[in-house]
């Protein structure tokens, strides 16, 4: 199936700018080198930690942001650097619902004005007239169509929520990115709101991208998950691969530290992973694997070497040097696997749904194979750990050169 | 924080270089355009061609603006001489420049001016300092009663009311009706009674207007204090509400209003004119209400110089100031 | 013996319901406690006659909404309404709340205040608003020692240092003159919890401790928090809407409706045998990170009540989808009042208990 969405290298630094003339001293890497795609009528959740990045993916692929490397195609159609004209009609196609369904609302403009206002915008004119759209998109989600010339602040949070939804649903949108749609509301609350997106998207067809931190909401609703750690995705995976054996450690220790509404299960020490201190600034990041300054699993390996993002299991992509339930699947074929999908065929990532069998393409590409362990070997007495070695630097080095010069080719293009 | 000093400071230099180049043009470009002569602007209109002439030469209009530019600045450091009409005037060293009008050196009269505004100002500044930041406090610890409304209702008039109406009021029934503080203005040294006697009342019309702007601010950002999350806690550590407002609450309070009284106090330098042609008080505002009256330049640029450099100084110390009371705030 | 007690506050009315046992037994004591703030727009009941009892030692988790009261009852304990209310309008506080054998609404407001921070300490929501951004973290923990010991600051600053230690704070001495700021938000709230513990206090409130925290971190605090009270013995109050977080660190839980309390009872009890409709809807509300779940989530319809216009009877009735069961002539204006559903497991309810655990074994169980 081909992907809706489709974003490759997508990167996103604001600069921080210091002194009497601005100078560039720095920059936080807000997202740095995401590479996913979203397909047809899913659900991919993104969860992560507060400045993770995935806020920002959000306004990324939305367009809200330009990014400053990486490609975004929408349905073929590379909107990375698109100007607000050239981005028109893609409005319609993709649309935001915001975390604060109080910020979100302009006070001043009556329920009517808001939901229509798009209509307005891309010059529409929907059948029936406007009033009488506006008025089923309010019955859609499940408001008092009445309700029409009512201002926000005379509304609760649950239903400026709806008003937000019905606000993104007026154009018949194809994607919807939901920036943390839910966390702002009641427990009660939350549970419409989310079932109203569920109802929608089976009635509409919506595909949405759902980006939260609750992972007991991300888990109810999502299809795939990519987990973000400091602008990079660590893990991405379908619902039960993530949640029931997942292989990034901050994966699992991010699952594990969820408090679990079970009164019985209280005090169970051994299940839970704590951490050790908080997240990185974006602006400095951790070299090599961005994780290994809280990792229990790090080694000399992970300070060094940034692993890429490998389809370690079917439709499951780690980026780890040592990732969790690895038994069944040889790491370093698996390696070399992708690395092989990688250069053979570095536009077509496989679709999570044809997934390409994890031991198979050791004889499709014995040359690629070789070269890496000749390296490997090369550089084995110099690393001084031989147990390392199997599990080698060189590979994500090898992964890391495929999509680099294509960001690279990204930029210089514009 | 010394090199963030140095900068800033160097900054100012720069500032006051382009001020004074700015104010330069405006006069060497406005009598260009206007087609008149700017010689004899500075002598007045009834001077003979010949004194213009000398005038012209002193001043160097002839030459271009920069060189006017570099004449002054030097006269700053090395003092300078104005030849022309066959005599020279001699400026001594912080020569400001000399003024035609009043046949004097503008660096005396600014000496002789700045006392009187110093002395108006200060005195003013710690009188609507205590009165507007402690009746702010009051009404914000009675909002909604009676004595916060009158406050309030006190505040606005005093914000709304124009300073030379209160002064003339203040004059006519202290001076005129009662006969009270007739003193003019004494300088400190000669007594300090005369001296005292003369502000008074120029102290405290200038402060019933700033007072009323203190208070109106101490009260709202008081309220808005008292609603933070960390005055809850410092009650929940059980400290007694004289130390929860004293110190907690008092010290964020006061942070926005020592910004704006360094402002304040900058920008009152360089120009109470109102305060000052209101009560006659021979100060720097009178001297700028005379020089542009008469368009004396030289006079006209040493003002505006002055001016320049209080407001921007006292941003400086504001901005040191700050980052002493406010750990968050970094300065590099 | 209650008559011989004086209340502040203006009386709301309605007697005060005599306990069970006698006052003082239990360490901390709550009856019958309503807290109504008048306003413009009329009387809002923010807490309205709630009771409950906590011994030292135990956790009790107050669960609920938006608006339930949880944070305003917790306020109300501390003392803190009828502090700093300059000018405002007061809040109408009745019912006694008895903390170690003291009564504290009819207790001088000074020995209240010398009280507060020593016997009891609470534990805010955002660690990075609640602290003065002006004064050090060290500061701020070693004047709340000293404001209830008369000791010097060297002494204050070594046990600040010591308790700043104890919550994880690596270089706690060097720590100690960072400004709020300079911490994570992790740390800001470690912090707030030694600047609580710092006198020793055997009642800790902890209003919606983790809610600002990131998930990762909210596991250190929590863990923190349950090591600290088994260390320090105290009774805990912990206020949540996260049913995770009472899940995990409640003995007792009480759930608040509208400013009542509709359930409370044993964790377990809560959970596992809930009987009341509001708790179920707050259960099948909640997706769950520990299964997989396909079914759609059983929201509860409508809003939260406005609390200046609770409804007459029980205020959870214009969303209860049981309102229709016949109740034997029990009318919509009665307001159910607490009673005895299992070992200590209280629910206001006028449903027929054996109706409520059919309905909930059969109908709600099998869903979630």
């Amino acid at each position: 199936m081909e992907p809706l969405l489709k974003v490759t290298g997508l990167q996103k630094h604001f600069p921080i700018r210091k002194g009497l003339l601005q100078r560039q001293t720095g920059a936080v890497k807000a997202v740095d080198g995401l590479d996913f795609e979203v397909y047809p009528g899913e659900t991919l959740g993104v969860v992560g930690e507060s400045g993770c990045g995935k806020s920002t993916m959000g306004r990324l692929i939305t367009r809200l942001l330009e990014p400053t490397g990486g490609k975004i195609e929408f349905q073929g159609t590379d909107i990375s650097h698109l100007g607000v004209s050239g981005m028109r009609p893609l409005r319609r196609d993709v649309q935001m619902i915001f975390q604060d369904p109080y910020g979100s609302l302009n006070p001043r403009h009556t329920v009517g004005s808001i939901v229509s206002a798009p209509f307005k915008l891309q010059g529409v004119e929907p059948e029936g007239g406007v009033k009488k759209e506006v008025q089923r998109l309010l019955g859609l989600v499940g408001l008092n169509p009445e309700h029409y010339n009512r201002y926000p602040h005379e509304f609760s949070g649950g239903q400026r929520q709806r008003i937000g939804i019905a606000r993104a649903l007026a154009l018949k949108p194809k994607l919807v990115v939901a920036d943390e749609p839910v966390s702002a509301l009641d427990v009660s609350i939350q549970a419409q709101v989310v079932n109203l997106l569920d109802d929608l998207q089976e009635e509409l067809g919506l595909t949405y991208v759902f980006i939260a931190h609750d992972l007991s909401v991300v888990r109810h609703v999502s299809d795939r998950i990519a987990v973000m750690y400091l602008g990079k995705i660590v893990e991405l995976a379908d619902r039960k691969s993530l949640y029931e054996s997942p292989m990034h450690p901050y994966t699992r220790a991010l699952m594990s530290a969820v408090p679990i509404p079970d009164p019985r299960r209280k005090g169970v020490k051994g299940e839970r992973i704590l951490l050790k201190g908080d997240v990185p600034s974006p602006i400095a990041p951790p070299s090599g694997c961005r994780f290994h300054t809280r990792c229990w699993k790090a080694t000399e390996v992970c300070k060094t070497q940034e692993p890429p993002l490998l389809e370690l299991r079917p439709g499951q992509r780690v980026a780890c040097h040592h990732p969790e339930d690895a038994e069944g699947v040889t790491i370093p074929s698996a390696r070399e696997s992708v690395e092989v999908t990688i250069t053979k065929s570095p536009e077509s990532p496989k679709a999570p749904e044809a997934p390409e069998p994890v031991e198979a393409p050791e004889p499709e590409a014995p040359a690629s194979a070789e070269a890496t362990e000749s390296t490997e070997q090369a550089d084995a007495p110099k690393s001084g750990e031989p147990a390392e070695a199997t599990e080698s630097p060189e590979a994500p080095e090898g992964a890391e050169s495929v999509s680099k010069p294509a960001a690279k080719d990204d930029a210089a293009g514009e | 924080m010394l090199a963030y000093i140095i900068r800033r400071l160097f900054s100012v230099v720069v500032m006051l270089l382009v001020v004074t180049l700015v104010t330069l043009s405006i006069f060497f470009l406005i009598p260009k355009m206007t087609g008149s002569d700017p010689a004899a602007m500075f002598v007045g209109k009834q001077a003979d061609p010949a004194s213009i002439e000398a005038i012209r030469q002193k001043l160097g209009l002839g030459d271009p603006i920069l060189v006017q530019f570099w004449h002054f600045v030097s006269g700053i450091f090395v003092g300078r001489d104005y030849t022309g009409g066959g005599d020279t005037i001699h400026c001594a060293a912080p020569c400001f420049g000399y003024s035609f009008r009043t046949e004097q050196d503008v660096w005396t009269m600014l000496t002789d001016a700045f006392p009187v505004t110093l002395s108006m100002v200060l005195g003013a500044a710690v009188l609507w300092l205590v009165l507007g930041v402690t009746t702010g406090v009051v009404s914000a610890l009675k909002r909604g009663t009676i004595v916060d409304r009158a406050a309030m209702i006190t505040a606005l008039a005093g914000v709304s009311l124009p300073i030379f109406f209160t002064a003339m009021l203040s004059m006519l029934v202290f001076r005129t009706q009662l006969g009270w503080l007739k003193s003019s203005y004494t300088p400190i040294t000669e007594s300090f009674g005369g001296w005292f006697g003369g502000l008074l009342l120029p102290w405290v019309t200038l402060a019933f207007l700033y007072a009323a702007m203190y208070a109106r601010l101490t009260r709202a950002t008081m309220l808005e204090v008292l609603g933070e999350d960390y005055i809850r806690t410092a009650r929940a550590k059980g400290l007694p509400e004289s130390v929860v407002l004293g110190k907690h609450a008092m010290r964020s309070t006061m942070t926005p209003i020592l910004t704006i009284f360094g402002m304040d106090l900058g920008a009152l330098v360089g120009g109470a004119i109102l305060t000052e042609t209101a009560f006659s008080l021979p100060g720097l505002g009178q001297a700028a209400y005379r020089a542009v009256s008469e368009r004396d330049l030289p006079l006209i640029l040493a003002v505006t110089l002055i001016t320049a450099a209080a407001v921007v100084i006292a941003n400086l110390v504001v901005d040191l100031l700050y980052a002493v009371i406010d750990p968050r705030v970094r300065l590099a | 013996m209650t008559d011989n007690l004086t209340k502040t506050g203006a009386a709301v009315g309605e007697p005060v319901e005599t306990g069970k046992s006698a006052p003082g037994d239990t360490f901390l004591d709550v009856r019958d406690l309503k807290i109504h703030f008048p306003t413009d727009d009329g009387l809002v009941k923010s807490v309205d006659g709630l009771s409950f009892q906590l011994e030292k030692g135990k956790t009790l988790g107050i669960v609920g909404e938006s608006g339930s009261g949880k944070s305003v009852t917790s306020l109300g304990i501390m003392g803190l309404h009828t502090v700093g209310q300059y000018g405002r309008q007061k809040a109408r506080i009745s019912g006694e709340i008895w903390l170690n054998g003291r009564e504290l609404l009819s207790a001088d407001p000074e020995e209240v205040r010398k009280m507060r921070g020593r016997e009891m300490a609470m534990i805010f929501q955002d660690p990075l608003s609640a602290m003065h951004p002006y004064y050090s973290v060290g500061n701020q923990i070693v004047e709340a020692y000293r404001i209830h010991n008369d000791v010097d600051k060297k002494t204050a600053k070594k046990r600040a240092v010591e308790l700043l230690d104890r919550v994880g704070i690596p270089e706690p001495a060097k720590r100690f003159d960072n400004y709020p700021h300079e911490f994570s938000g992790g740390m800001r709230q470690r912090a707030m919890i030694a600047m609580a513990l710092v006198n020793n206090p055997e009642l800790l409130i902890a209003d919606e401790p983790t809610t600002a925290l990131d998930v990762t971190v909210q596991a250190q605090i929590l863990d923190l928090m349950r090591d600290l009270q088994k260390e320090f013995g105290s009774a805990v109050v912990i206020i949540t809407h996260d049913l995770g977080v009472v899940a995990e660190l409640a003995d007792d839980i009480l759930v608040m409706y509208g400013g009542r309390c509709v359930e409370r009872g044993p964790a377990e009890s809560v959970f596992y045998e809930p009987q009341h409709p509001y708790t179920w809807g707050l259960l099948g509300s909640m997706p769950r990170i520990d299964r997989e779940q396909t079914e759609r989530l059983i929201p509860v319809k409508g809003n939260p009540p406005s609390l200046i216009n609770v409804p007459s009877g029980c205020a959870f009735n214009p969303r209860c989808p049981y309102a229709d069961v016949p109740k034997g002539g029990i009318t919509r204006t009665q307001r159910p009042e607490l009673t005895l559903v299992g070992e200590r497991h209280h629910s206001a309810c006028h449903m027929p208990q054996e109706e409520r655990t059919r309905i909930w074994t059969e109908e709600i169980a099998p869903k979630l």
